[in-house]
């Protein structure tokens, strides 16, 4: 059996309390970093993380890329999306097949 | 192109077909494998990108509620609403094998006794926005399940495809035609050695018959002498 997090700062995170997951709530770079490290040893399959600390820690991220579990999602947070989320299905398209093909519309 | 420093014999040049043979093989599955990873790679892509524009789309909306919700409470009054979660999710990992990539499959339950009441808290001190608000985000949620189920295997394939290009390439470009480089080399030092010996061969051939020939004169000059000094 395995558990959901989130982690982000407290505005955005606080309503996925209530819908069951376990929310962490971060107010630095440093602690979110911990938390993220701290969780991923533990029986967490799916740690969503807001955009804001996602960017800030994408070194610590990419570690855990291309382990089965956890899956590492990026959310938007309360400000709104930075677009991290899709920039990175770009990333695994241009990993993939060499060349951005899917968004060359815009 | 470089080839293998190895000693040319016949020995080594069949070890070495044998490892082209292989390798051949090796890299006609390997680029299948390829093709058939790209072509699920981008039409997994193409669905998680559509499933991420949507999910953003919806917890903006889900936080907007949460906004107007948290202007019309005050921050401790919410806090307190939220803090003891009457619902829990638990997620099953089951396994999905996609081209020998073992990709986890996401299967939620929530543990709550009553669906339709999943406000963990009384009604009389909080406003509808923040039922609205977490009525939205719980919509949300089997769509965000799926984006990160979505989005893992994205992630997981594009890793095994550039690994499997990686080999692809290592094979097709470097080491077939190392190989095939290094089986004519040993090849063309064998025939040439094989003509260097046909060639010593000869020579020792007309060497002795040389030898032969001179000593047969030899012996018919001294037998000629004989009879004519016997005569």
């Amino acid at each position: 059996m395995y558990k959901i997090g989130v982690i982000g700062d407290k505005q955005s995170v606080q309503g996925f309390k209530a819908v069951g997951l376990d929310v962490f709530d971060c107010h630095t770079r440093e602690d979110a970093k911990s938390t993220l490290q701290r969780i991923a040893e533990e029986d967490y399959a799916i740690i969503y993380i807001t955009e804001n600390f996602y960017d800030e820690m994408k070194e610590t991220i990419y570690q855990y890329n291309e382990q089965r579990l956890p899956a590492i999602i990026p959310i938007p947070g309360m400000k709104g999306s930075m677009g991290i989320g899709l920039r990175n299905i770009k990333k695994a398209v241009e990993k993939a097949v060499g060349a951005d093909i899917l968004f060359n519309e815009d | 192109m470089a080839r293998l420093n190895v000693n040319p014999t016949r020995m080594v040049l069949t070890t070495l077909k044998n490892r082209l043979r292989v390798a051949v093989k090796g890299h006609k599955m390997l680029k299948d494998k390829r093709d058939e990873l790209m072509k699920q790679f981008l039409e997994l892509a193409r669905v998680n990108k559509a499933l991420r524009e949507q999910v953003e789309k919806q917890l903006r909306d889900a936080y907007s509620n949460f906004v107007i919700a948290s202007a019309v409470m005050s921050s401790e009054v919410m806090e307190e609403a939220l803090m003891y979660p009457k619902q829990g999710v638990s997620i099953d990992v089951g396994k999905k094998n996609v081209m020998s990539v073992d990709v986890p499959v996401f299967d939620f339950k929530t543990t709550t006794d009553d669906t339709a009441n999943i406000y963990p808290y009384g009604f009389a001190n909080t406003s509808a926005e923040l039922d609205n608000a977490i009525e939205n985000l719980s919509n949300i949620f089997p769509e965000l399940l799926k984006l990160a189920a979505v989005e893992k295997e994205v992630q997981l394939l594009a890793a095994e495809i550039e690994k499997t290009r990686r080999r692809v390439n290592a094979l097709e470009y470097i080491m077939i035609p190392k190989f095939e480089e290094t089986i004519k080399y040993i090849q063309m030092k064998l025939d040439e050695n094989e003509r260097g010996n046909q060639v010593r061969l000869m020579k020792v051939k007309d060497m002795m018959l040389e030898e032969a020939i001179v000593e047969k004169q030899e012996r018919t000059k001294n037998a000629i002498d004989g009879f004519r000094q016997n005569k």
